[in-house]
C-alpha cells in the first residue's frame, strides 16, 4: 500500500489529454484524495507534446512530485520525453497504436495495450482515453465503479447510450490490464482516504470566486494565458447577479474601463499577465493619483515581451510594485495557495475601496493553471469593507462649492463619492490637483497632495501578511518565497529536518508595503536566509535586502527555465548551503 | 430644474482667447439643461490636450484622465451606473491618433453615451504638430515639409464601424451645436459628435473663415435623409466630410446595455456585494 502516487498523460495537443486527467482527478478527489495537477503545454491549440502531471496523495500536497510511477502514453515523444523521472517499479502504458518501444536506460516497465483499437472496437476511438483510465485503474488495484459518476456527470446530456459506452471503455481498459498485470495487479494500491468532501479547482477559478465573494459585479479584460479563465468564469457567473464582463479592444481599454467603473461606484476588476500589465502602467497611476479604487490580478508567466507564455515564472515583482512613472500608492499582494488566493482575492476590493489606491493581486502560472485538491472555502469569512465611501446625504453649500474629494486628513484617506451623488460633485483628474480636485502646480499643495496619497499605505491592515511555519526560535536557514513555490519548499523542509537542519518557513503574501516588522525577526533568529524565486534576478531577495538588511545572510535559489520547482532541488540546494 | 448657469463653476478656462472650444463647453452646459439634467446626474469624462481640459469647466462630475482614454473611462462609468449621464470628449489626436482604436470599437459596442470631439486638425497643447486630421501637405513644427500621411475622415469611419449617431457641427454655430449636442444626448446608444473647433494660435488653415468657405449644412441639402446610411456616405464623399448636422442616425438598434444578458435594470453602485449563502454554496459546489 502506498500514500502517494504520481501519474502522468501525455500526447499531442488536441488530443483530449486534458480530459483523460480531469476525469481521473475529479473522481479520486471525490473518494478523498489530495490531488494536485500541473499541465505542461504550448502556445498552440492542435500539436506538439502534452501532458498532465497529477500527484494523488493521502495527506494535503502543493507541489509535483520528484519523479513518477505511471506514465500513460499516446505517442513515443511522451515516453521520450518523461521517461526520465522514472524508477525502478514505475510502469509505463502506451497505446500499441505507435509500436512504442522502451528506452534503454529505464528501469521502468512497459505495457503495451491497444488503447486506440479498444476503443474503436467499442464505436468511437475518441475514448482511448477511457480505456486508459481503465488500465491505470487496474495498477491501482481500484473498483472501477468509481468513475461511473463523473462519467454520468459528464456524458449524461449525450445520452444513457454514451454513458455506457464510456464506461464499458474503461471496463475494457481494466480488464485488459488485469491479464497483462498478471500477479502485478493493484502494484500500486493506494492507501484508503478519508472521503471528505474538497473542491477541485484552478488558482483562476479561486481568484473569480473570490472577486464575486468580495462584491465584484462588473470586470473588463482582454484574453491573455494564464488569465482568461477570469474572465470565462465571470462571464458566466455575474449576469446571474446584475452584472457582466466586457472584453475590451486592448489592456488598456480594460485597464480604463475597470477605472472608471470603479470611479462609478460599482467594485470591478481586470486581470492579465506580464505583456497585459506592462499595457496597464499609465492607466494603474491614474488609479494612483486620482485615488480610485482598483482590483488588478496579475498570473505571471514567462517574460520579458511575449517570453514564455504557458510557462511558469515570478519575473513580474518590481514592475508590480514600482511599475507606472511617478510615485503612487499600491498595495501588492502573493497569495501562495488556492485558498489564499481567494481570501485574498475578495479582501483585494475592500483594501482598494478602504486605501483609494490600485491593489495587485499576483500569481503565477502554477498557482493560476495547476488544478488542485482546495480546502472547502468559507464565506463567511468574506467580509465587505468600504472605507470612507460616502453613505450620508451631503449638506448643499452655499455657492454649491465643490466636494472635498482630496481633503487632506490624518490618515490620508478623504471621503469619497460617486458621480451621481448629490452634492457630491467635484474633479478628478490625472494632473495634481488640490482638495476639490482642481489641477493645482503650487509646490505647499504639491507636497500637501503627495504626501496625503503616501500616507495611506504606511499602516496597512492585512491579516496575514506572511505566512509562517516557525518551529524553532532560532533556525540555521530561513526560507523565503512567493505564490505558488510554497507547497515545493514545504517538501523540502521536511527532508532538511530530517536531515537535522533547523529550518523556518515564511511566504510573503503581502509583498507591497512590506512587512517588515513581521519578517525582521526571522532573518534576525537565522544563521543563513534563502529566497527561492522563479526568476533569474533575485528579485525577491533584493526586495528582502531593502527591507531588512543583513545582506551578508541572504542568498538565492532561482529557476528561471520555465519549469516550477520540485522539491529535490530546493532540498538539494539547500543542503549545498552546509 | 438646472438652468445652464448651474452648470458653470468659477474655473478660468486655459484655453487662448478665440478658441472653438470655448463654444463647445456652453454648448455642453446648454444642451444638458435643456435636455433636464441636474450637475449631480451628468459626468463629463474627458482625454488629455487643450480639450481634455473641458470636464473642469463644466459643473458636473468630472474625470480628467489619460491621453486617448476617455472612452474606456466614460464606458466603465456609464456600465456602473446607467442612470447617469456621461459624456466623453477630448481632441482629435486624443480620439484619432493615441485613442483611435477605443473610438472605433465605441461606435461599435454602442454604449449609451455621447461622444464629442473638439478637432481642430492640429495638435495644440505640445505647440503646434501635426494630427491625424491635418491634411495632406500641412506644415508644422513635426512635419516641416509638409504632411506626407493622408488624413483620416472620422465620419465615413464612424459609419463603416456600425455607429448609431454620427453628427458634425462648427463651434461658431451655438444654437446648432447645442441642437446636435441635445440629440446625442436624447440617443439610446454612442452618439459621436465631431465638432470643427479652430485653434487660433496654431493652426493658421483651417481658421473660422476657411471653415465658412467650405462647410455645407445637411439641412440645406435637398432630400437629405439621415436614416439612408448609403446616402450618409454619399453626401460625405461629395463633400470631403466638410459637412454639419447630423449625418446618420439609426434608432432601430438597441444599446448595448439593453443587449446584456441579465444586466441589472438598477444602476449596478445598487447592486449587494454580499451573496446568500444559498448562492456561494451552489457556486462553490461546481467544483466538487
Amino acid at each position: 500500500m502506498i500514500n502517494q502516487l504520481s501519474w502522468k498523460v501525455g500526447g499531442q495537443q488536441g488530443e483530449g489529454i486534458e480530459s483523460t486527467g480531469e476525469i481521473f482527478c475529479i473522481a479520486l478527489n471525490r473518494l478523498g484524495y489530495y490531488l494536485y495537477g500541473y499541465r505542461h503545454f504550448s502556445s498552440r491549440i492542435k500539436g506538439g507534446h502534452t501532458n498532465n502531471k497529477i500527484r494523488v496523495s493521502t495527506k494535503e500536497t502543493r507541489a509535483i512530485s520528484d519523479d513518477l510511477d505511471i506514465l500513460v502514453a499516446f505517442d513515443q515523444e511522451t515516453i521520450d520525453v518523461n521517461y526520465h523521472e522514472m524508477h525502478d517499479g514505475s510502469i509505463i502504458i502506451a497505446d500499441a497504436k505507435f509500436k512504442p518501444v522502451k528506452p534503454d536506460d529505464t528501469e521502468a516497465s512497459l505495457y503495451v495495450v491497444p488503447f486506440t483499437e479498444i476503443a474503436t472496437d467499442l464505436g468511437t476511438s475518441l475514448m482511448k482515453n477511457m480505456v486508459a483510465i481503465g488500465a491505470t485503474c487496474a495498477i491501482l488495484g481500484m473498483e472501477i465503479s468509481v468513475f461511473s459518476e463523473v462519467v454520468e456527470e459528464i456524458f449524461g446530456r449525450k445520452g444513457e447510450e454514451i454513458v455506457k459506452k464510456n464506461m464499458d471503455a474503461i471496463a475494457a481498459g481494466y480488464d485488459y490490464m488485469k491479464d497483462e498485470l498478471g500477479e502485478q495487479l493493484g502494484a500500486m494500491k493506494l492507501e484508503e482516504a478519508d472521503g471528505q468532501k474538497r473542491l477541485f479547482m484552478i488558482g483562476n477559478d479561486a481568484i473569480a470566486l473570490g472577486a464575486i465573494a468580495g462584491g465584484c459585479r462588473f470586470m473588463a479584460a482582454y484574453p491573455i494565458t494564464p488569465a482568461s479563465e477570469i474572465m470565462e468564469y465571470l462571464i458566466k457567473k455575474l449576469p446571474v447577479l446584475g452584472g457582466t464582463v466586457i472584453q475590451t479592444e486592448d489592456e488598456i481599454a480594460a485597464a480604463t474601463m475597470a477605472i472608471g467603473a470603479n470611479y462609478g461606484g460599482v467594485r470591478a476588476l481586470t486581470a492579465s499577465a506580464g505583456p497585459g500589465l506592462s499595457l496597464k502602467m499609465e492607466a494603474i497611476g491614474l488609479a494612483g493619483i486620482t485615488e480610485t479604487p482598483i482590483v488588478i490580478v496579475d498570473t505571471q508567466r514567462g517574460g520579458p515581451s511575449t517570453g514564455l507564455p504557458t510557462k511558469q515564472e515570478q519575473s513580474d515583482l518590481m514592475a508590480m510594485i514600482y511599475g507606472t512613472h511617478g510615485e503612487i500608492p499600491k498595495i501588492v499582494m502573493a497569495p501562495s495557495t488556492v485558498e489564499e488566493a481567494f481570501y485574498d482575492t475578495a479582501e483585494a476590493f475592500n483594501l482598494a475601496e478602504e486605501y483609494q489606491c490600485p491593489v495587485i493581486v499576483l500569481s503565477d502560472l502554477q498557482l493560476s493553471l495547476g488544478k488542485q485538491t482546495v480546502q472547502p472555502l468559507d464565506y463567511s469569512k468574506v467580509e465587505i469593507r468600504r472605507g470612507k465611501l460616502v453613505d450620508y446625504d451631503i449638506p448643499d453649500t452655499e455657492g454649491h462649492a465643490y466636494f472635498k474629494r482630496y481633503e487632506v486628513t490624518a490618515d490620508g484617506v478623504s471621503p469619497r463619492v460617486i458621480p451621481g451623488m448629490k452634492n457630491g460633485v467635484h474633479h478628478v483628474t490625472g494632473v495634481e490637483h488640490d482638495e476639490t480636485g482642481k489641477p493645482s502646480e503650487s509646490p505647499l499643495n504639491r507636497k500637501a497632495q503627495m504626501d496625503k496619497r503616501m500616507r495611506k499605505i504606511e499602516n496597512i491592515r492585512f491579516n496575514t501578511p506572511v505566512y509562517k511555519n516557525v518551529p524553532h526560535a532560532e533556525s540555521d536557514l530561513l526560507i523565503v518565497g512567493f505564490n505558488s513555490t510554497r507547497g515545493a519548499i514545504e517538501e523540502a523542509i521536511e527532508r532538511l529536518e530530517a536531515d537535522g537542519i533547523k529550518v523556518n518557513h515564511a511566504q510573503i503574501r503581502l509583498i507591497h508595503p512590506f512587512p517588515t516588522d513581521e519578517v525582521l525577526p526571522l532573518v534576525q533568529t537565522a544563521k543563513k536566509v534563502v529566497v527561492i524565486e522563479n526568476n533569474a534576478t533575485g528579485q525577491l531577495a533584493n526586495i528582502l535586502k531593502m527591507n531588512v538588511g543583513h545582506v551578508n545572510k541572504i542568498s538565492s535559489i532561482l529557476k528561471y527555465d520555465g519549469n516550477p520547482f520540485l522539491p529535490h532541488e530546493i532540498h538539494t540546494q539547500c543542503k549545498e548551503l552546509f | 430644474m438646472a438652468t445652464f448657469k448651474d452648470f458653470r463653476n468659477n474655473v478660468k478656462p486655459n484655453w487662448c482667447p478665440g478658441c472653438g472650444d470655448f463654444s463647445v463647453q456652453a454648448a455642453i452646459q446648454r444642451a444638458a439643461a435643456n435636455v433636464g439634467l441636474e450637475p449631480d446626474n451628468l459626468a463629463v469624462i474627458s482625454g488629455i490636450g487643450c480639450s481634455g481640459r473641458i470636464s473642469g469647466y463644466i459643473k458636473s462630475y468630472g474625470f480628467h484622465g489619460i491621453h486617448g482614454r476617455s472612452l474606456p473611462i466614460a464606458q466603465g462609468v456609464k456600465m456602473a451606473n446607467r442612470d447617469l449621464t456621461v459624456i466623453a470628449s477630448g481632441g482629435d489626436g486624443d480620439g484619432f491618433a493615441i485613442g483611435m482604436g477605443h473610438t472605433i470599437h465605441a461606435i461599435r459596442r454602442n454604449i449609451d453615451i455621447t461622444y464629442i470631439v473638439m478637432d481642430n486638425q492640429i495638435y495644440g497643447l505640445t505647440k503646434g504638430q501635426t494630427s491625424p486630421r491635418s491634411a495632406t501637405g500641412f506644415k508644422t513644427k513635426s512635419t516641416p515639409e509638409g504632411s506626407i500621411e493622408q488624413a483620416v475622415s472620422p465620419m465615413e469611419l464612424a459609419l463603416s464601424a456600425g455607429a448609431t449617431f454620427v453628427a458634425q457641427s462648427f463651434s461658431t454655430d451655438l444654437k446648432d451645436l447645442t441642437a446636435i449636442i441635445e440629440a446625442g444626448l436624447n440617443h439610446k446608444g454612442f452618439s459621436f459628435i465631431n465638432v470643427f473647433s479652430p485653434c487660433v494660435t496654431y493652426n493658421k488653415i483651417n481658421t473660422y473663415d476657411w471653415f465658412k468657405e467650405h462647410l455645407t449644412k445637411l439641412n440645406t441639402i435637398e432630400g437629405y435623409d439621415s436614416s439612408n446610411k448609403e446616402l450618409a456616405m454619399q453626401t460625405l464623399m461629395q463633400h470631403d466630410s466638410l459637412v454639419t448636422g447630423i449625418i446618420y442616425q439609426d434608432t432601430s438598434r438597441p444599446s448595448y446595455q439593453e443587449l446584456v444578458p441579465g444586466y441589472a435594470e438598477e444602476p449596478l453602485t445598487k447592486a449587494d456585494l454580499t451573496l446568500d449563502q444559498a448562492h456561494f454554496d451552489k457556486l462553490v459546489a461546481e467544483f466538487m
